[in-house]
């Protein structure tokens, strides 16, 4: 702890633009997985009856891929607004669970950062920003590093959106090029981490089940019911797997599970 | 459709989300309950868009044989996923072969 103390304080911490481009250079990997997701988005927007300006809009001021995504599926049903706000809520409650991962840290900043981080806190920038701030040294700088992640992020996926409402829509039968297969081969990229326990899979396979079951439900609400129903299996596994094995041991339950994304 | 209320409403139920906690800091602890459910949050949500998708194409009918490209590639893709154990991989390699598959189908080949 000691030895530690001294060789933070022997080098010079990280500068903010260190921290920032380190950020940045971190999360390449995984912008360059969102560019297919962008360019299908602003594609795909034209043909589900969403104009440029709003397509546009989404990005800009939503800046969450897979309920943008939802939300076109929807607006090309003709779903309610209402309806698809309630959605994205749903979809877009697992970053709460980010939060709560970086509450600690977060919590020292000001209010303006706290906003802006916030903002911009994606999956991707989570899984890369993470790691940043739970890493041992102890650099003041580290929220420019995940600074540096969610405005390359941003970027990203902007300029991915603009390209799909420009070039994109001048190709013809988008399709065909796999670009619409980009978002489940994602989604199943994300997801595979996660099964590396029995109230996971169980989780899983109750959800996939689930959303075939109540697939015909009015306004997507088989995806909540999915959810909520994967969720509950989940924690009914996991509650019973501990009756089984004794849930006297005193880490049981309060350890948090780590999922280590791939990148 | 009013889009100004749809992207408007968007918005502020994501940042609201990503920002509530930070809001109520201090004041408002998640439970440990809370927590063990949240965390079953992003895998069930990604598998309930990612079953349909692939399982119901049109949004109309369940297609489960070898002539649906989008069944085929999600299941070569959880292949190159388990293989590869990297998420750049799994998304170029799964999107090379349903392309791939997509094409044979077209042409005929099965």
């Amino acid at each position: 702890m000691k030895e530690q103390a001294t060789l933070t304080n022997t080098m010079a911490p990280n500068s903010r633009k260190t921290e920032f481009f380190k950020g940045v250079r971190d999360t390449l990997p995984l912008a360059i997985g969102a560019v297919p997701f962008g360019i299908i988005f602003g594609t795909l927007s034209g043909s589900a009856g969403l104009p440029a300006a709003a397509a546009i809009g989404m990005s800009v001021f939503v800046f969450a891929g897979a309920s943008q995504f939802i939300a076109l599926g929807l607006v090309a049903a003709g779903t309610t607004w209402p309806m698809i706000v309630l959605t994205t809520f749903i979809v877009n409650f697992r970053h709460l669970l980010y939060t709560a991962t970086l509450l600690p840290h977060l919590q020292r900043l000001s209010g303006r950062w706290q906003a802006l981080l916030a903002f911009g806190l994606t999956d991707e920038t989570f899984a890369v920003a993470v790691g940043r701030w739970q890493s041992t040294d102890a650099s003041p700088h580290k929220k420019w590093y995940q600074l540096g992640s969610m405005l390359f992020m941003y970027t990203n996926w902007n300029l991915c959106t603009l390209a799909g409402l420009t070039a994109g829509r001048l190709l013809a039968d988008i399709g065909g090029w796999g670009l619409d297969f980009a978002m489940i081969a994602a989604f199943i990229g994300m997801v595979l981490p996660y099964l590396k326990d029995r109230p996971n899979i169980c989780a899983v396979v109750a959800a996939g089940i689930s959303a075939l079951l109540f697939h015909g439900l009015p306004h997507k609400l088989g995806l909540i019911a999915a959810t909520l129903i994967g969720i509950g299996t989940g924690v009914m596994v996991e509650t019973l797997a501990k009756r089984d094995t004794g849930a006297t041991a005193p880490t049981a339950g309060a350890e948090r599970r780590e999922i280590d994304p791939w990148i | 459709m009013d889009l100004v209320y749809l992207v408007a409403g968007m918005a502020l139920v994501t940042f609201s989300i990503r920002y509530v906690l930070l809001a109520l800091s201090g004041r408002v602890r998640l439970s440990a309950a809370m927590q063990r459910a949240l965390a079953y949050v992003p895998p069930t949500v990604l598998t309930a868009i990612i079953v349909p998708a692939a399982l119901i194409p049109n949004g109309e009918t369940l297609n489960f044989s070898w002539t649906n490209p989008y069944l085929i590639g999600a299941l070569l893709t959880v292949l190159i996923g388990r293989l590869s154990r990297n998420l750049l991989a799994t998304i170029a390699g799964g999107m090379l072969l349903f392309v791939s598959y997509q094409w044979l189908l077209h042409r005929g080949i099965f």
